[in-house]
């Protein structure tokens, strides 16, 4: 059982005009098996949340806390993070030329557990989770994310969701790009990683479609920097019936 | 044994060709000041083949098959009375890549080398000369791809750390013949390559590919040219490099030539440098000279970066160390070249070196 609490999170970044506060005091607490989604307009500063959580160097922390079961993430270097159990897919994943797929997902688990997993059983597991995302074998010997469509990218995030076991995922809008069928199967691979491993999920979305497929616990509503409504799966649903406009006019 | 007497070929450094290079560092290869020792440390290394030869044959009936107006190489056919001599006989197909070894030589004595790779007609052959331990070597490397023919040549400087080599690596590629070059310079003091190409009939190609990996105090510079004086022949250029310590400093000029016969020319080069450190320095100039508009394409690229944050954090963010992750990031940027060797255990080798070289660097 696993708790992720972030507390008054607030955070900016540099620009040529001095730095900008971005988060503006975020309180959000996620257990192992619970799903939230997030939902919000655009440029209210979801990535950057999921950025500062994971601790991408570009997001200066000005406030606040953010712990994983009571171990201080924000101390943490972005490896550390992740061996604590935080993982990020990411809403753009980064190509890593001359680097494998095979090679990376090794290197990473390798990372992860402290020793080297068993090849036979690690080649199967590979072998088994590309598939089940519908994902070709060739991919392992492609190159990180190099020419992947946007939902090839997206769907190789959530085979790693699936082959490394965080504790805690925060998914940026997995969904954003992905055809009918890669919806259905790329949720299927995130409620397989619910089901075995009791994850803990934060879903950032622009739309309620995703929250069909993945039943989330609570829906937050986001708008500049903070969250500034929270509620059940219902919330969503009035989201995509009225829009944001009563909360970004506040 | 020949006197040295030109000395008025000796460079001062203002030159356009020997504006990088730093000539106290030659040990005397471009001035007449090396001790030359009569040595000859090129050996066939792989089992023989039919239809590959490798002799030492006298100079008197070995003329170079090409001009050169660089120093260093008017010294060694001055001096050099044998020729290293690889044939690989017409319509010779050797599965296997031929190995040429130069063995460790010494350091206080200087090798004036002159080597000839001849691939007649329709043969097609990869070689490999691996260059390990110390030296102080100037070297004429000439090889000739006849029509139809087809070479890929992978040469390798792992030199011992106080090595100094100046080589020129010059090919002179026929009609439809083709012509591929991987250098990979990862060890040595100073190191100052030539991959030269000329193009004698049209259809010709080459490809040449190169990776450079230098730490601190280590000089290495790669300076080719590529003559298009024939019609319809085509040049790629791709060399990658890396710096890493203080004083690593490397050279790569990227010369081509269209001259006003070369009609149809297809061009294209590119030299990427990663600076893994402050303190080192890279030198990147490509340059075209174009003397006719009738020509397929022509272009040339040249970048400098360090690190990419991203590329580190994406890394990172699934447990992988920063050490790791700029190993993993380092390996990937030369892997593009290195994997084109085609030899799983060269690559591993070199790999595992530049592994190492990161390390020590600590960058
Ligand atoms: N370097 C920067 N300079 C100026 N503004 C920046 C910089 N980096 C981020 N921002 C701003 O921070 C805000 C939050 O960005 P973020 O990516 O977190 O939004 P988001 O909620 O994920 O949006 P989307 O739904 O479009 O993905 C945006 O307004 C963005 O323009
Ligand atoms: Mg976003």
């Amino acid at each position: 059982m696993s708790t992720l609490e972030i507390r008054g999170l607030k955070v900016s970044v540099d620009t040529e005009n001095g730095p900008i506060e971005i988060l503006k005091g975020v309180d959000l607490t996620i257990k192992s098996g619970e799903t939230h989604a997030i939902m919000g307009p655009n440029g209210s500063g979801k990535s950057t949340l999921a950025y500062s959580i994971a601790g991408h160097p570009k997001y200066n922390i000005t406030g606040g806390t953010v712990t994983l079961d009571g171990a201080d993430v924000l101390e943490m270097t972005v490896d550390e993070r992740a061996k604590a159990g935080i993982f990020l897919a990411m809403q753009y994943p980064v190509e890593v030329p001359g680097v494998s797929v095979s090679n990376f997902l090794r290197t990473a688990v390798t990372a992860l557990r402290g020793e080297a997993p068993k090849l036979r059983t690690w080649v199967g597991d590979v072998k088994a989770a590309m598939e089940a995302l519908s994902i070709d074998p060739s991919f392992a010997q492609r190159n990180v994310n190099e020419g992947f469509s946007g939902g090839e990218k997206k769907r190789h995030e959530i085979m790693q969701l699936e082959l490394l076991k965080p504790k805690i995922a925060i998914l940026d809008e997995t969904d954003s790009g992905l055809d009918v069928d890669a919806l259905r199967i790329v949720s299927e691979g995130v409620n397989r990683a619910k089901a075995n491993d009791a994850i803990g999920v934060v879903l950032i979305t622009h739309y309620t479609r995703i929250l069909r497929y993945i039943k989330p616990d609570f829906v937050h509503v986001f708008a500049n920097g903070k969250i500034v409504e929270e509620g059940g799966p219902e919330l969503a649903d009035k989201l995509e019936a009225n829009g944001y406009a009563e909360y970004v006019t506040a | 044994m020949t006197t040295l007497t030109t000395n008025y070929l000796t460079p001062t450094g203002r030159e356009e060709a020997w504006r990088f290079t730093p000539l106290k560092r030659l040990g005397g290869l471009h001035d007449g000041t090396a001790v030359v020792a009569d040595r000859h440390s090129l050996t066939l290394t792989s089992a023989p083949v039919a239809g590959v030869s490798f002799a030492l044959l006298s100079a008197l009936d070995t003329s170079p098959i090409s001009e050169s107006d660089d120093v260093i190489v008017a010294r060694i056919r001055d001096f050099a009375q044998e020729v290293s001599v690889l044939t690989i006989a017409a319509n010779t197909e050797v599965a296997q890549p031929i190995f040429l070894k130069r063995t460790p030589g010494a350091l206080d004595s200087a090798e004036f080398s002159r080597v000839l790779i001849r691939v007649e007609n329709h043969a097609r052959v990869t070689v490999i000369i691996e260059n390990s331990g110390d030296t102080h070597l100037a070297e004429d490397l000439e090889i000739s791809v006849a029509p139809g023919a087809s070479l890929t040549l992978v040469s390798l400087q792992e030199w011992g750390s106080k090595s100094i080599h100046a080589g020129r690596q010059h090919a002179v590629v026929d009609r439809d013949a083709t012509f591929k070059s991987i250098v990979v310079t990862i060890g040595g003091s100073l190191v100052r390559l030539l991959p030269t190409v000329e193009f004698a009939a049209p259809g010709a190609s080459c490809e040449l590919l190169g990776v450079y990996f230098a730490t601190s105090g280590q000089f290495f510079e790669h300076r080719m040219f590529v003559d298009h004086k024939v019609p319809n022949a085509k040049s790629r250029v791709n060399y990658k490099g890396a710096l890493a310590g203080d004083q690593a400093h490397t050279v790569w000029i990227g010369d081509v030539f269209i001259r006003a016969a070369a009609e149809g020319t297809d061009t294209y080069e590119l030299n990427r440098n990663l600076l893994l450190s402050d303190g080192a320095r890279a030198d990147s100039v490509p340059n075209l000279e174009i003397e006719t508009g009738e020509i397929v394409g022509a272009g040339h690229a040249s970048t400098t970066g360090r690190f990419d944050d991203e590329q580190l954090f994406y890394l990172m963010s699934r447990g992988i160390t920063l050490a790791d992750a700029r190993r993993l990031v380092v390996r990937g940027f030369f892997n593009e070249i290195i994997s084109e060797i085609g030899d799983e255990e060269i690559q591993t080798r070199l790999m595992d070196r530049i592994d190492s070289e990161l390390a020590k660097a600590g960058a």
